[in-house]
């Protein structure tokens, strides 16, 4: 029912949208410019950033063969160069046609091909492969794509993103487009990008994925947290690349 | 008094957390157990604090105790405290003249705004310390992922 | 329990070198609660020592007030070539170890 009205919000919404940018790509901000010099300090300390913690064992595990085939992600990828996969995601599946993240990828690579178990969303290993694939692009400009297929979930995702929702009856447009950089209690509000993701949050004390992010801000509007997993964060995750279009990624980032 | 010269007097109060934290000598129960009683001097010893937390789960400290770290004369240990911790004794270093340098970084947890002490231990068993106030502020939202 | 060290990997003898420990570890407090309201039992790495070469030349008592996942910054002489190695054990009884090896010339 929920993804009906969405849709029909987008459809509605799509001529009058056209592409309108609310923040211009040379006014883009990544979460750690908001930040305290501390954090940014640590983030850019590759020895003492926590999330290196799961850069690292994601290295591990992607030379660990798993499930029934005991191929490891090496076996195929061999010495490939993973730098600006991370960039790409969420992208539309080729086989499926499906949108999928990047937690969706590897755990489309575990089942179909590995004949492993697929990881769950926040386990470590998920979020240490995902750390590590996204470590590769470091630096790499978000370079999602949002033609054909992709068009229609990322119409929902913006649809999704100006929604008002919940308690507090905010969208995330309420503060991301429109209040950043402005005080929320003692913490500025930064405009709401996925590029340093998985990252390490210290309001969590350890690492955590997009959706997990994305799960947190709904429980701050008093809003309904949905599974992980969900259609809804998925074409929403398109919508916020595009949105970051040219930041580059920060993972693991290092968030308060 | 108007609301408006209260909130002001307030603001101005947590604008300067130095200054409403005097700096007076560690309580003697919160030490005690390392000291017995002995006198704690200020001095030596720099503990270095950010005045603004990011975040109470993750604050990064530098304790730094000034001291030639010879076999005759060195740091024995250095001890972190809290006065609003659950657990007051956060910490013990042990350190000795193969440190070369008495120097501690690590990452604490602080709950809530206070002041943190160090006191060092020294070969010669004088006790030594510094203190520095820090404001921890809440999470501005609600988070239950 | 996933670990990380960062030493020199050469030095000078009598050179005072940095050392670095990062330690993968929820550092559990005893003091939350989980979903349903139940307190999720402590458990902390309670103490962290370091070797050179068999030698003790730092420990650490820890408690629930060092942040999760444990970082520790401290210094030791380098006195001769070897490996410096650490080791540490929380509540649960849980024992962790890592080394690093550095080479001391002169």
């Amino acid at each position: 029912m929920r993804r009906l009205a969405l849709a029909a919000v987008a459809l509605a919404a799509g001529v009058a949208f056209a592409q309108e940018r609310a923040i211009a790509p040379g006014e883009l901000k990544s979460g750690s410019a908001f930040r305290g010099s501390g954090l940014r300090a640590l983030q850019n300390d590759d020895f003492a950033n926590p999330g290196m913690l799961w850069v690292e064992r994601g290295e591990k595990l992607w030379r660990e063969p798993a499930g029934k085939k005991s191929l490891a992600c090496a076996s195929c990828h061999k010495d490939a160069n993973m730098r600006g996969v991370a960039a790409s995601y969420p992208k539309i599946e080729k086989a499926g046609g499906k949108l999928v993240n990047l937690e969706g990828r590897i755990n489309l690579c575990r089942a179909g091909r590995m004949g492993a178990e697929p990881l769950r969303y926040e386990s470590d290993e998920l979020l240490a492969l995902t750390a590590y694939v996204a470590r590769q692009s470091l630096g790499a400009p978000i370079a999602t794509r949002i033609d054909g297929a992709a068009r229609a979930h990322f119409e929902v995702g913006r649809a999704s993103y100006h929604l008002r929702r919940g308690q507090m009856n905010l969208s995330c447009a309420h503060c991301h487009d429109a209040q950043w950089g402005k005080r929320l209690l003692s913490e500025t509000i930064s405009q709401g990008h996925p590029n340093a993701y998985p990252a390490y949050r210290m309001e969590w004390q350890t690492m955590g994925s997009l959706e997990r992010r994305l799960r947190a801000c709904l429980s701050g509007i008093r809003a309904e947290m949905l599974p992980y997993g969900s259609q809804e964060y998925l074409d929403l995750e398109l919508y916020l690349a595009w949105r970051a279009q040219g930041l580059p990624i920060e993972t693991p980032g290092v968030r308060r | 008094m108007k609301r408006r010269d209260f909130l002001a007097g307030a603001a101005g109060a947590l604008a300067f957390p130095g200054a409403a934290l005097a700096q007076v000598d560690p309580p003697d129960q919160l030490v005690r157990a390392l000291t017995n009683g002995a006198p704690v001097r200020k001095g030596k010893v720099t503990l270095v604090l950010p005045q603004l937390a990011d975040n109470g789960n993750s604050v990064p400290i530098r304790i730094t105790v000034d001291s030639p770290m010879t076999a005759a004369d060195h740091v024995k240990s250095i001890h972190l405290y809290s006065e609003r911790n659950p657990v007051p004794n956060m910490a013990n270093f042990y350190l000795g003249p193969r440190a070369g340098k008495a120097e501690i970084d690590s990452r604490v947890r602080l709950a809530g705004s206070q002041r943190v002490t160090a006191v060092a231990k020294l070969s010669d068993g004088s006790f030594w310390y510094d203190a520095a106030p820090i404001v921890v502020t809440l999470s501005a939202c609600l988070d239950e992922s | 329990m996933a670990a990380r060290i960062q030493i020199p990997r050469e030095a000078k003898r009598g050179e005072v070198i940095e050392v670095r420990i990062l330690i993968q570890h929820p550092m559990e407090t005893g003091y939350r609660h989980d979903d349903v309201g139940h307190l999720i039992k402590r458990n902390v790495i309670n103490v962290l020592s370091c070797r050179y070469n068999g030698v003790e030349v730092f420990r650490a008592d820890l408690s629930s007030g060092i942040s999760a996942n444990p970082y520790v910054q401290f210094h030791t002489v380098a006195e001769a070539s070897g490996d410096l190695e650490f080791s540490w054990i929380d509540d649960e009884g849980e024992r962790g170890s890592e080394r690093q090896s550095i080479v001391v010339k002169g």
